[in-house]
């Protein structure tokens, strides 16, 4: 019948070549590899089984009717039943297996280098890297960074309602619940920026709740962790301070904190690195001197509803303080 | 069963002339408007519903155009996100507690006094009193849309972002009151179905011999009682979290966020079988009809019905993978979700077992039968894949669900029901729908269905969450999202065409004759459409098959008074004659018990002591209601 309409994208969908940084048919982390590998052939097995019913189906529809009555005719068919029902217990116990094969080998023996607590909140996402010592822990926001090949632990943890985190090419998703605490374990087989997205629905900006997640080499990884711990760096230009001034006299510092200035707020992201960040607003623009500008400006039109309000800033302010946010790299 | 009484005119030894004018005075409504709002004939109720449901589906699908319009290109702007995220709310709810359920237990309603043999349903006044609380609710809902003032949380509005602090307004009070109005109705013609199915089967028609469909009601009514007050419970809760300041799901005060999804899902589970459960039985009932022979398994499809109800409430847990739970517990859950499998293979199984032995009549029903069985084997499949823990994680709350769900809905259920409007509707109206706006809107609906919905397994696979207002260009998402939109306006013109048809057929298609299928259950043993009180005389089964059509000689019982409505009651297992019951006469009391109660219910989202002063006028339509006849109400 339609089959030869499912045979294009089906093929398209086990080839898994397209799909970009968030894709769980594009995976590139032991996990998503591990659950693409189970993906694959649950679809083939449910589309054996599909494929199977249809024929059956159309042969029943299209065979030369000599109609068999009686004992005969019905004995045949309670067989073909009966078989058609065996097989669908066995096919539903392999693929029950095969699932739980899967579970196990996802969560066998992680002894996790890093730990990294995730609070997500509406509608942005913190990454804190705790340490005993607090002189090197540090935090950052919708954008944080994993060595290459070792298993790191993510604490989920939810602020306000119910979040997911999901970043598909490196591992199936888990929720971020308030009053619970989850745990989910990544580990990046390449280097690569992936990209993931919240995924459980949590108001008028779930849409634009993205962050990345970038996997480097561990010396890549210890040069930017060593990067983060530090206070943010002074402007080097005139209209940079300018612009700083401007951030600590305006409510900015009330929600924002700058490591290293007074600015300690804590509703909002940590910007002390903003710059080096690839972007702003959960993944909403390319962290650019345009785009920071255009965001301070009127973040309730790029992303309407969000926490942001807009605080009235004279052009000449605007620039300042774009040039000082694209300065703390 | 002749009883000789001298007290009472009987049905007994009257020509047929004469027992139907007689018949027809008792059980006849009154004309003029409040005949009208007054009658509580199941046939009148349940087309009233029926249409109803109906026209919820319509603006529905309406809501689904709309956010197809906002997805087709990435940071459109047509809809804000709020409007947005009330639209998919409204979608959601709409079609699940607004046209899913209600369609289904109309088409109970309609059927099954029918199909059983007996003249009204059980409780007639419930039935009429559960139309207008639905009726009130769905307008609820709506006017609440119309004033930009719908729920915007989901159709499963999980706490905290339904609670008090996260959605204040009115908002999610009047999607969580809209709950109870529909819940109420749900339940109610729930056990009428269970009474009707249980003690007014027409006699000789034992638990072996009730047609499938009946079956397959009579389980989804069981469903209906059983999961509903789960979300009841849920629905009440969260109002009192949001009105009176009660912290069952604030987990700062020692609530449980996730309490509300176990509740929400205990319900929500079991809630797409009683969807489906109906379609199994209509698919079931229709198609020996199209292929010429009798159903084949009636006794296995009959265990499969019931096994999958059971299995049913051990599910719901598969809509929660991803919240964290003890693995043990996940992989019970999808051996259980898995384990469903095999009750609906057995149900596939027998009807392909039917088509094989029999000579298709490719007329509409049937073609919708067969997408059904093309369409519903897909969305089965899916249903394995997320019932898979692992697999689960990465698709859970993406398109891949949504494809999902609307195989197995639209698919699994939609199809069954449209092949049922198709295959009843002269029953209904006395008139045949067309065989050409038939097809044409089986081809539109089968191809845009499956071009709208088949790619958006693939994007949920590529990464797109659901309940997404927009999203972003750099995302390679686009083509196909323009795509799967493009192929929404397929599937709409196939609706439109079907709903064309049934409004130009009602008008004026053929006359059908009263068995126009030939088809050998008891609903086409009377006129189409049938009179009011369904049946000359009470029919006597003494076969699964309960008469053969062209034989017009239907076996009888008589002894049943023609001067008050009665109907016969049976006993549960053998259908042996019980006793004579009346059957409550037409009485406008129910729909002021439903004004008043929609008054109580509304109000007391904007005051607690609605619950105590809106009761009042409840109790006094419950007297007016229940005032005594003065008369015995049955007699054995």
């Amino acid at each position: 019948m339609k089959t030869s309409r499912f045979l294009f994208p089906l093929l398209v969908l086990l080839s898994g070549c397209s799909g970009g940084v968030q894709s769980a048919l594009n995976a590139q982390g032991h996990s998503a590899v591990a659950l693409k590998d189970l993906i694959i052939f649950i679809v083939l097995v449910c589309t054996a089984v599909w494929l199977a019913v249809v024929l059956v189906m159309a042969w029943a529809l299209m065979r030369r009717h000599k109609r068999q009555e009686g004992e005969a005719a019905e004995r045949k068919m309670t067989i073909a039943v009966s078989v058609a029902i065996v097989m669908t217990v066995l096919i539903v116990g392999v693929l029950t297996f095969a699932s739980f094969l899967t579970t196990r080998s996802l969560y066998s023996g992680t002894d996790a280098t890093v730990t990294i607590r995730v609070r997500a909140q509406q509608w942005w996402w913190q990454f804190i890297y705790d340490n005993a010592d607090p002189s090197i822990a540090f935090q950052t926001a919708n954008e944080f960074h994993i060595p290459v090949g070792k298993d790191v632990r993510l604490q989920l943890e939810a602020v306000d309602v119910i979040h997911s985190f999901w970043v598909p090419s490196l591992a199936g998703k888990q929720d971020n619940i308030p009053g619970r605490e989850n745990v989910l374990t990544l580990r990046a087989d390449k280097p690569g920026v992936y990209r993931g997205q919240c995924a459980e629905f949590c108001g008028l900006q779930h849409s634009h709740m993205a962050f990345l997640v970038v996997a480097e080499e561990e010396a890549d990884y210890q040069r930017w962790a060593a990067q983060q711990r530090q206070a943010a760096v002074q402007p080097v230009s005139a209209e940079a301070a300018a612009g700083r001034d401007v951030f600590m006299s305006k409510p900015c510092a009330a929600c924002h904190t700058v490591r290293g200035t007074q600015a300690s707020g804590t509703s909002g992201p940590d910007l002390t690195h903003v710059g080096s960040r690839s972007t702003i607003a959960a993944g909403l623009l390319e962290t650019t001197r345009g785009s920071l500008a255009a965001w301070i400006a009127d973040p309730q039109t790029l992303k309407p509803g969000n926490n942001m309000p807009i605080v009235p800033l004279t052009s000449d302010e605007l620039r300042q303080i774009s040039a000082y946010m694209e300065g703390l790299k | 069963m002749q009883e000789e009484q001298s007290g009472p005119p009987m049905d007994t030894d009257l020509d047929d002339r004469e027992l139907e004018s007689r018949l027809a005075k008792t059980w006849s409504t009154r004309p003029g408007f409040w005949g009208k709002i007054a009658c509580v004939d199941h046939k009148v109720v349940a087309r009233r519903y029926i249409f109803t449901a109906f026209v919820f589906l319509m603006l529905g699908g309406l809501l689904s155009l709309a956010m197809r319009l906002q997805l087709s290109q990435p940071e459109a702007r047509f809809i804000s996100p709020d409007r947005y995220n009330q639209i998919f709310t409204m979608h959601g709810t709409n079609m699940m507690f607004l046209f899913a359920v209600p369609v289904m237990e109309a088409m109970a309603a309609y059927l099954v006094p029918l199909m059983v043999g007996t003249r009204n349903i059980a409780f007639p006044r419930l039935n009429a009193f559960s139309y207008w609380i639905f009726l009130i609710g769905g307008l609820l809902l709506w006017l609440a849309f119309a004033l930009d003032a719908a729920p915007d949380v989901g159709w499963f509005a999980y706490v905290p972002l339904s609670g008090p602090q996260y959605s204040p307004g009115k908002r999610t009070d009047l999607w969580a009151q809209m709950i109870t109005f529909t819940e109420l109705s749900a339940l109610a013609v729930a056990v009428e179905v269970v009474v009707t199915v249980f003690k007014q089967r027409a006699p000789g028609m034992s638990l072996d011999r009730i047609p499938v469909l009946v079956w397959a009601m009579l389980v989804m009514s069981f469903l209906v009682i059983l999961a509903m007050p789960a979300i009841m419970f849920g629905s009440s809760t969260l109002i009192l979290d949001r009105l009176v300041g009660t912290q069952f799901y604030n987990p700062a005060e020692g609530g449980d966020a996730l309490l509300w999804q176990h509740l929400f899902w205990f319900f929500g589970h079991p809630e797409v079988y009683i969807v489906f459960l109906p379609a199994v039985g209509m698919v079931s009932t229709i198609l020996p009809a199209f292929v010429g022979r009798p159903l084949y398994g009636y006794m296995l499809l009959v265990m499969a019905l019931i096994t999958t109800g059971i299995l049913s409430f051990g599910l719901w847990v598969h809509h929660m993978f991803t919240v964290g739970l003890p693995r043990l517990g996940e992989s019970f859950f999808t051996a259980s979700s898995m384990a469903i499998a095999v009750p609906a293979g057995i149900q596939i199984f027998c009807w392909l077992a039917t088509l094989w032995a029999g000579k298709p009549v490719y007329k509409t029903p049937l073609l919708f039968i067969l997408g059904f069985i093309f369409t519903f084997v897909m969305g089965g499949m899916t249903g394995v894949m997320v019932a898979s823990v692992p697999f689960d994680t990465q698709v859970h709350d993406t398109y891949f669900v949504v494809a999902h769900f609307h195989y197995v809905l639209i698919g699994g259920a939609v199809f069954p029901l449209i092949a049922a409007i198709y295959y009843w509707f002269p029953k209904m109206t006395g008139r045949m729908m067309s065989e050409r706006l038939g097809r044409w809107s089986f081809w539109l609906i089968f191809i845009g269905f499956h071009l709208t919905f088949f790619p958006m397994h693939i994007l949920g696979l590529w990464g797109m969450p659901r309940r997404v207002y927009t999203y972003q260009p750099e995302l390679p998402w686009a083509s196909l999202n323009l795509f799967v939109s493009l192929s929404s306006l397929i599937l709409a013109s196939g609706f439109l065409i079907f709903f064309i048809d049934a409004i130009k057929s009602w008008r004026s298609g053929p006359p059908a004759g009263a068995n126009p299928w030939n088809a050998s259950t008891l609903e086409w043993a009377t006129s189409s459409p049938p009179p009011p009180y369904n049946f000359r005389r009470i029919p006597v089964v003494s076969a699964r098959d309960p008469f053969s059509p062209g034989n017009d000689e239907l076996t009888v019982a008589t002894g049943l008074r023609t001067d008050r409505r009665e109907v016969l009651v049976t006993t549960i297992v053998e259908a042996l004659p019980e006793a004579r019951e009346s059957s409550a006469t037409d009485s406008v009391w129910p729909f002021w018990a439903a004004i008043a109660t929609s008054i109580m219910l509304i109000w007391s989202i904007f005051s607690p002591w609605a619950v105590v002063w809106g009761s009042i006028p409840i109790a006094v339509a419950l007297i007016g209601w229940f005032w005594p006849k003065g008369e015995a109400e049955d007699e054995s």
